[in-house]
Parts: C-alpha cells; structure tokens; sequence
C-alpha cells in the first residue's frame, strides 16, 4: 500500500540548529490493517506520520503509494493525492468552531466541488453510523470530546479515503471512549482501509485491534510486530 | 437546511437589482423633470440671468462667474477665504487666467 | 465547469458562515464600509447631477456680460457706453441689465433686486422668489417693506411668486419695475449694472469679446463660455473641503479595514490550517477569502450606492446640503435632475471594491502557503 524507502528528514537544514528528525527509515505498511507508530516524545514518529500521509515531503528518499513515486510530485498533486487518498484525524480534533457538526464534516470535500446535497447526504450516513445523527447541526464547541472524536472521525471519512491517519487520537480520550475508538477503527479496517495511526498509549498498542506496531527511537525504526494475527 | 452561500448570493442580487432599479428610476425621473428644466431654461432666456443661487451669503459668491477681482475677502482668486463655499470650488477660471500674467509680471525677478 | 461553480459555492458558503460566526464584527464593518460608500456616492451624484444641470440651464445666459471696472472695482455703465458698444461690428443685440444686492436684515439674506426685461412689473408691485416666499412667508397679495439705503422704507406688493421648479436660479430674485428700482436704490438716471449682449455669429464671441476691450478698455466682458466654466468647476470636491474632511476618514476607515482585514487574528490562522491539513490546496484558501472581501465590499458598494443615490435625487441631499452650500440663508430647495455619468460609478465601485479585497488577500497568502503538517506540529 505505503512503502518509505531510505526515509531522512531534516528541519532547518543548513543552520547551526540542523536537526534529523528521521534517519533513514525502510518500511512497508499493509493494506487494510491497523498500523501504530510507537515511541517516546522527540522520537519521529509524527513526522513519519506527516510524510506517510503526504502532509510534508521526505528531505532524502522515497515515498511509493501503491508502487508510484509520489515524493516528487509538485504541491498541486500531492494535495489532490492527499485530498482523495487520506483522511486526518488529529490529537486536537481540529474542528472549526463556530461551524455545527455536519459543516464541519462537508469541509474536505468543498474543493472537489461535490454537489452540497451529495456532501450532506453521505455525512448523514457516516453521522448515522457514528450514533451521531442528533447531533447534526450542534456547533462543535457544544459537543462532548467523545462526540467531537466521532465527528473529526466523519469529517476523514467524507472523501472516502483509503487511508485515514491519526495523530495521537485518544490522548484527549479516557479509557471508555479509547476503546470505542478503537472499536470503530477496527470496523474501518474491517471494511478495507488502512489505518495508521501514532500513539504511546499503553490501551492502543497493546489493544488486541492493533495488526502491526512500529518502534521508533532518535529518528529510526528499531521493532516491527505483528501482533494480532497471521498474515495471509 | 438552506444554504449559506444562497443566503447571501440572493441578498447580494436583491442589492444588485435596487442599484440597476435607481437607473430606471433615474431615466424616468430624467423624463418627468424635462418640461420643467425647459422652462428653467426659459426664465434664464427671459431674465437674462447668469448664476445658480446655492450661496447667498456674498455678493461673490452669489454671481460667482460675475466676481470682482477685488472684493472683500477675495483679494487674489486663489486666497484662503472667509466663507467655506469657497474652499468648495475654485474661482472662476476667468480670474485665473487673468491673474496669472499678472502674477509673473508681479514676482520679482531674480 | 459545474464543478468549478459548485467549489465556488462551497468556499461562500465557508465564508459566509465564517462571517456569520463574527457577526458583530462582520455588520459593523459593513455598516461603516457602506456609509462611506454612501457619503463618497452622495457627493459626486450631487455634484455630477449639479454641474450638469447648471450647465444645462445656463446654456441660455446672455452670450456676453459687459462689466465696467474702476480701479480694479465694478462700477456702473453711465449713459452714451451702451451706444459706443453699438458700433462694435458683430453684436446683433443689447441690453442694460439692473440689478443688485438688498441684505435683509430680518433675515441677514442677501436677495437679488433685478428689473426684468422681458415683463412689465407695475410701480408698488414685485415679483419675488420661492426662498423669499418660504423665509418671509410671502403669499400673492402681501406687502412687503425694504429699508432704502438711504433709510427711508419702502412698501411692495407681492403680485407673483416665482415657480418652486426653477429654484436653483431664481430663489432669490426680487423683481419689480424700474422706476421702482431706481427710486430704491437712488441709481442714476440712465446707468445701468451692466450690458448683456448678444452676438450674430456665435464663433465669433471671442473676437467680440476682444473688440469690446479694445473699444472700450475700462470694461470686463464675461462670456457665457466662461460662466459655463465656471459653473462646470464647481463642487470640484477633489480640491474641496468636504473631501479634506472625507479624506480622514477613509483614512481611519483604512486603518480600521486593514487592520480587519489584514490582520489575521490566530483563530483565523488556526483556521487555514486546518483547511490545508484535510485537503485545501492554497488556492482553495485565497479564492474562499477573496469571496469575502469580494462580497462585503461589492455589497456595501451596492447599498452605499443606492442610499446616496435615494439621499440625492429623492430627498434633495438633505444631509450634506447645508454643507456644500456653505452658509448660505436662503438654502433654494431643488430637486435635481438624476444625471449619472456611468464612468464615476464605475470608478467609485473601483475605489470601494478593489482596495478591500485587495486588502483582504495579503495576508493571506502567507497563511494560505503554509505547510500542511503546521496543525500536526503544534
């Protein structure tokens, strides 16, 4: 699905405060499985993140999205390739206020100029699949964290991503909504997307929903296991 | 649920046709007010007058194309005035025209 | 082409509820926005409609007006001038006019005393203007007394009030006979204020003109070329005070809009950060904020317009009048002809709507250009 070759990535490049944030990383991520990046603070693992899911470019090597090339692409495509291929869940949730639920889950899909009805109706659907459905047009600041969660979650699901990555997602979650948290993305997995998500939440790498962890430290990818189940 | 965008895309059309209806209300108001403008046209024929009546507070600005050179207040065309109206238009060109030779002629040589 | 239409719709409908979400702000903004639109329409339809309408009606001023000055000062045409203009060739017709100044010290008004030419006025009777009917509350059949320069009172009759629709020329015009003008304002016999004449030939106006000063080199003449230029000069705004005044406060608007417009609070930054981080590509971004500096100002520019258009030709420009006509006491009450001359509205809609989407896009094209992991690095 997603294959990183020889990853390094460098902030402020050439100044004295140069800094390898990764240092070469090789690695494959499977279709349709849960994926988890796994590490301490400082140890990559959300820019790993940000480059597996096209939100910044590799400074050294090669990112491959089903077999294509896709680290060179200018900005315009790795949007579009960002836009219908990923959907983010960040640790914030990212909502915008002051917009209800279901503006708030329309928004990825405005640049494609999907009809409004459209856009409405599947986020009808995916509020309805969420148990969110009364909660349509409540601003997002009035919703509860679980609710603000699923609704961040619709909001990834709007474009029908293959791919949804998330940031650190239950770290504004307490143990009862992680869980069903995790129940909901094993159901995505279930149903053929990738996730791929970082967390140093004891409750998600070791849930038994979670197929493969990777161990990050300094800018390298130390452990790959596979944990939940044989692989075909 | 109605739609942001139709919300202020009609309010901007409704705005749009009051600012197209003030040119038809223009053009019938042009209409109406014809005759009587001929008239007024008539009366400055008939009286022989020569300025509109918007200040009345001075002789010179009541008959603004018939000012003196010299009056009161108005020493030169361009001097700073007692009355706003005249920082409101400049004086007659005519006044201008006469009084810039005059001036070059005035300033010293150096 | 539908889909494009439809993203544009999407990225109002963003901006739209961005703007409702501010709503304080954002109808405060319009409503000082259209204001000023409003003052800046009034003043140059005013002004537009004005200039045309004097040069419309002063069309029929006497070709030319021969004044006589001593001593740098206007004094009156004694008798014999007349006939000495009478040999200058080209001039089909002339006429000594009478007229003059009355200062009112009821009113402390100016009225002009004036002998017409075209109507026999009886001795004891005047015909007076609609300002002198409204301030003096003057009706057909009432007596009227004016105090002579030379102290003594006079009493006239009013026999006729002149129409309300030619108030922009005649508001103050007291007219009687002359025998009565001349007892009044104990004005030689045979002197006249000065001379309109009229001229065959009207290319040849200038060198009557000419001639007339060569002939007679005490005298002034004042083409109506020159009283149309006049007239087309005035209310020149650009040169005016009322604009000096304006220009502060468009200034302050400035400084208000930039400040609204190009200062992104970090809210707003957060915003755009999020949009790129879930799929915006920076152009989506500068096209949603330039529908909103778009739309505010294109609508404040709408109804700015339409109030001042309703201001000036509907309610006579009752709010800036006493402004533009300076102190005037005998304010004439017309109604003008709506002349609109499409290339200044095109340039006012320039002026209002240009500068404030501009406004609106600088800054976000940094913002707009971020990096899309900036939400995830926070």
């Amino acid at each position: 699905m997603l294959e990183l070759a020889n990853i390094r990535k460098a902030f402020n490049q050439g100044q004295h405060n140069e800094y390898w944030a990764l240092k070469g990383i090789d690695l494959e991520i499977p279709p349709a499985r849960v994926n988890v990046l796994k590490g301490p603070s400082g140890s990559g693992k959300t820019t790993l993140l940000t480059i597996l899911g096209c939100l910044a470019r590799p400074t050294e090597g090669r990112v491959r999205l089903k077999g294509e090339d896709i680290s060179g692409l200018p900005e315009r495509f790795l949007t579009e390739i960002r836009r219908s291929t990923f959907g983010f869940i960040f640790q914030q949730f990212n909502l915008v206020r002051g917009l209800s639920a279901i503006e708030n889950i329309i928004l990825p899909g405005y640049p494609t100029g999907t009809p409004r009805a459209r856009l409405v109706e599947r986020a009808e659907a995916l509020l309805a699949d969420m148990q969110l459905s009364h909660r349509r047009d409540a601003k997002v600041e009035w919703l509860s964290g679980g609710e603000q969660q699923r609704v961040a979650i619709c909001r990834a699901l709007i474009n029908d991503p293959e791919i949804l990555v998330a940031d650190e997602p239950t770290a504004n979650l307490d143990s009862k909504l992680s869980a069903e948290f995790l129940a909901i993305l094993r159901r995505l997995a279930e149903a053929g997307r990738t996730v791929i998500l970082t967390s140093h939440d004891p409750l998600v790498v070791e849930s038994e929903v979670v197929d493969r962890v990777y161990s990050l430290r300094d800018g390298q990818l130390i452990e790959v296991v596979d944990t939940r189940r044989a692989w075909p | 649920m109605s739609r942001p965008s139709d919300r202020v895309l009609a309010f901007t059309l409704f705005a749009a046709a009051l600012f197209a209806a003030t040119f038809v209300d223009a053009g019938i108001r042009r209409d109406a007010h014809e005759p009587a403008l001929q008239r007024t046209e008539r009366l400055v024929e008939d009286l022989r007058l020569s300025d509109l009546v918007l200040f009345t507070e001075a002789r010179y600005t009541r008959h603004l194309s018939q000012a003196d050179l010299h009056s009161a207040f108005q020493d030169h065309p361009v001097a700073l005035e007692h009355f706003p109206s005249g920082s409101l238009l400049p004086p007659p060109a005519l006044l201008l025209d006469r009084h810039e030779p005059l001036d070059r002629e005035a300033a010293p040589s150096d | 082409m539908n889909r494009w239409i439809e993203k544009q719709r999407h990225l109002i409908d963003f901006t739209a509820s961005s703007l409702a979400r501010r709503k304080g702000k954002s109808l405060g903004l319009l409503v000082v926005y259209t204001l000023l639109v409003f003052v800046l329409a009034s003043v140059s339809l005013y002004t537009h409609a004005l200039r045309n309408e004097a040069t419309r009606v002063l069309a029929g001023t006497p070709e030319v007006v021969l004044q006589r000055l001593i001593a740098g000062r206007h004094d009156l045409i004694p008798p014999g001038y007349i006939e000495k203009i009478g040999r200058v060739r080209g001039v089909q017709k002339i006429e000594g006019r009478l007229w003059g100044y009355y200062y009112d010290s009821v009113l402390k008004a100016n009225y002009t005393f004036m002998v017409p030419s075209d109507r026999r006025i009886a001795e004891g009777e005047i015909v007076v203007g609609p300002a002198l009917e409204r301030s003096r509350g003057l009706a057909e059949g009432n007596g009227i007394s004016f105090r002579a320069y030379s102290g003594e009172l006079h009493t006239f009759i009013v026999s006729e009030v002149l129409a309300h629709e030619s108030e922009l020329v005649n508001a103050d015009l007291v007219l009687m006979s002359e025998a009565d003008f001349r007892r009044f304002f104990a004005y030689p016999d045979g002197h006249y204020t000065d001379i309109a004449l009229w001229v065959a030939n009207p290319q040849e106006v200038r060198n009557v003109g000419l001639k007339l000063i060569n002939a007679l080199p005490d005298s002034r003449p004042i083409l109506r070329e020159e009283v149309l230029r006049t007239y087309a000069s005035i209310f020149d705004w650009r040169e005016g005070m009322m604009l000096a005044l304006l220009s502060a406060a468009i200034l302050a608007f400035g400084i208000f809009a930039w400040e609204k417009a190009a200062g992104l609070s970090a809210e707003e930054k957060r915003e755009i950060g999020i949009l790129k981080a879930i799929g915006w590509e920076t152009g989506d971004v500068i096209a949603m904020k330039f529908w909103e500096g778009f739309l505010v100002s294109l609508l404040a520019f709408l109804l700015g317009y339409v109030a001042a258009y309703v201001h000036v030709f509907h309610f006579e420009f009752a709010l800036f009048a006493p402004v533009l006509q300076g102190w005037a006491v005998l304010y004439p009450s017309f109604a003008l002809t709506p002349k609109i001359d499409g290339l200044q509205v095109a340039t006012l809609f320039v002026f209002s709507v240009l500068p404030y989407t501009a406004a609106t896009l600088v800054p976000i094209w940094r913002a707009a250009t971020t990096d899309p992991d900036t939400v995830m690095r926070s």
